[in-house]
């Protein structure tokens, strides 16, 4: 399934020697910004890693080109380019551990599949316990994972020691260690890269991505999507997607459906760039923070989401002084370090943190949202599912279990309890 | 960081409280059908604009009671019922 794709100028190392030899002149834009035309077969809206790759995979699975990705501002600009970049695959129930596996794997192949340096570092996680019971339930993580083949191993908190050399572990510090576990092959990616790769793959495979159209709203003849207005005119088409992130149920509303999901503010903290201090990413429920350190050098630091319905894109001051604190609890070392920057983004929460990929009650329309605070590691399986769906009406085999049905029958895949702070 | 006005307390810091989301009406339990109980389970306005919520003044009082407040702009409205768990 699938050719790769023909692009007109290929990056390597090569390319990349022979432009400095000119100055670095000359290298073309990854993508056009055509017009928008007045109809396309499929339209998607939302210019995020979802968005773009589902373009991707309509145009290199199935042969769908006629293709426009609508987004209101930059594409990467809403959460996929202010995320974390936390790639993982420690999923609780079986159908989810598939589903994210399976992206894991495909992040591993993207590189060279978009011909785009996306910096997949499979640096690895771990995720600390602080009292025997924390630790009981990760050996009970554990063992779902490695049932669900992916692996995991429970670390002493002198493993631990070794992993992780500034981390406070002592039996004074305020929550003193217990353990924790490892999934060696999370880690973390580019997150401007993954946008830009799929975008400049999909265009060329003949996708308009047309930024700065915002859908205002929908057109329907016979109870079927016809059309989308937007402040760039009527757009035409015969199948309209939906991925959109926080603002999904804004966007559904506009065609009258209701969506289980609820808009908050996750933020996310730099630091200044540090040498490099720490080459695996940290997680710990208890103290609300996890951390990684990015290929520049900066500590890139995330908490739990604010909990109230927002659209504000900056969150509440509350939130960052918990975070901070307990990554200071957690490395002692880093109470010098300055935050260089800190910004929020509008996730997309359903009740049970599972997304959601399926069509909706208005014939043609189709949406992916739900992805909360965990859907970048998902962006790559995300946009084959619902490529997937959108080209033969029905779910892919890696993400059936993500549909509307599973509220009203009350069959929730409730990854929240299981899969606590880590995004 | 926000202040909630708590109706008993007047207003204070964000910290002491916990947000509990949109207000929810309760469907009738001898009417509803499935519909209106995945309704009321999982559905929330979720709108840009005025909101009405449940804040639980939880280092505090102890009393839940419903503001409104706006999800773009954060600008919050009077605490309007007073009644614990309105
Ligand atoms: C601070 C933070 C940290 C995170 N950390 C992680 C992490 O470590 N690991 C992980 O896996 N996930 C993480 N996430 C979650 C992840 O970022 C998202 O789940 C993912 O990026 C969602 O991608 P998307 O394409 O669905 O949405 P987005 O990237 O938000 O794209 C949606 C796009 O739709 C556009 N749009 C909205 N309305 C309209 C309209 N009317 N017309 C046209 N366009 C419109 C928006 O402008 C936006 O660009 C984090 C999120 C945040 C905010
Ligand atoms: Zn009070």
């Amino acid at each position: 399934m699938g050719e790769s794709v023909p692009f007109k100028k290929r990056f390597s190392a090569a390319a990349l020697f022979g432009a400095g030899l000119r100055g670095q002149r000359n290298w073309p834009a990854l993508w056009r910004s055509p017009e928008p035309r007045k109809t396309y077969q499929v339209l998607i809206i939302g210019g995020g890693g979802h968005g773009l790759a589902t373009a991707y995979h309509l145009a290199r699975d199935w042969g769908i080109r006629d293709v426009a990705v609508i987004e209101k501002g930059w594409i990467g600009g809403g959460n996929t380019g202010r995320n974390t970049t936390v790639v993982r695959s420690n999923y609780y129930y079986p159908a989810s551990a598939r589903f994210y596996q399976r992206s894991v794997e495909m992040y591993q192949g993207l590189s060279d599949a978009l011909n785009f340096n996306i910096m997949f570092s499979q640096r690895g996680i771990v995720t600390l316990a602080f009292s025997p019971h924390e630790l009981n339930l990760m050996a009970r993580q554990v063992n779902a994972m490695q049932l669900n083949g992916i692996a995991a191993e429970i670390l002493t908190r002198d493993d631990i020691a070794r992993l992780l050399p500034h981390c406070d572990l002592s039996a004074t510090a305020r929550f003193p260690c217990v353990g924790g576990f490892l999934h060696a092959s999370g880690g973390t990616a580019r997150h401007d890269a993954v946008a830009w790769g799929y975008a400049r793959a999909a265009d060329t495979l003949g996708v308009d991505i047309l930024q700065n159209v915002e859908v205002l709203g929908f057109e329907q003849m016979g109870g079927r999507v016809c059309a989308v207005q937007t402040n760039a005119g009527r757009i035409g088409a015969e199948k309209v997607a939906i991925a959109v992130a926080g603002n999904s149920t804004v966007v559904a509303g506009l065609a009258g459906i209701d969506l289980p999901v609820r808009s908050q503010t996750l933020q996310a903290f730099v630091s200044e760039p540090l040498k490099p201090v720490l080459d695996i990413v940290v997680m710990s429920g208890l103290h609300h923070t996890y951390v990684s350190q990015s290929d520049k050098g900066e500590l890139v630091i995330g908490g739990d989401s604010d909990t109230m319905t927002s659209y504000a894109q900056r969150g509440s001051f509350a939130t960052i002084e918990r975070t901070t604190t307990g990554l200071l609890e957690l490395f002692p070392a880093f109470s010098r370090v300055r935050l260089m920057r800190q910004w929020g983004g509008t996730v997309d929460l359903t009740p049970d943190r599972s997304p959601i990929i399926d069509r909706t009650s208005l014939d043609g329309l189709y949406i992916s949202t739900g992805w909360g605070t965990g859907g970048f590691k998902a962006i790559p399986a995300g946009g084959a599912a619902l490529a997937h769906f959108i080209a033969h009406d029905a779910a892919d085999e890696y993400s059936s279990a993500f549909t509307f049905d599973r509220f009203r029958r009350g069959a929730l895949l409730d990854e929240g309890a299981a899969s606590g702070v880590a995004h | 960081m926000l202040q909630i006005p708590c109706p008993w307390c007047g207003p204070r810091n964000e910290i002491e409280f916990l947000a509990r989301g949109p207000v929810v009406a309760r469907p009738d339990p001898d009417g509803a059908d499935d519909a209106a109980w995945t309704a009321f389970l999982y559905r929330a306005d979720n709108q840009r604009g005025w909101l009405r919520e449940w804040w639980l003044h939880v280092h505090g009082c102890g009393q839940l009671f419903v503001i409104r407040r706006h999800s773009v702009t954060d600008e919050i409205g009077p605490a309007d019922e007073m009644a614990p768990g309105a």
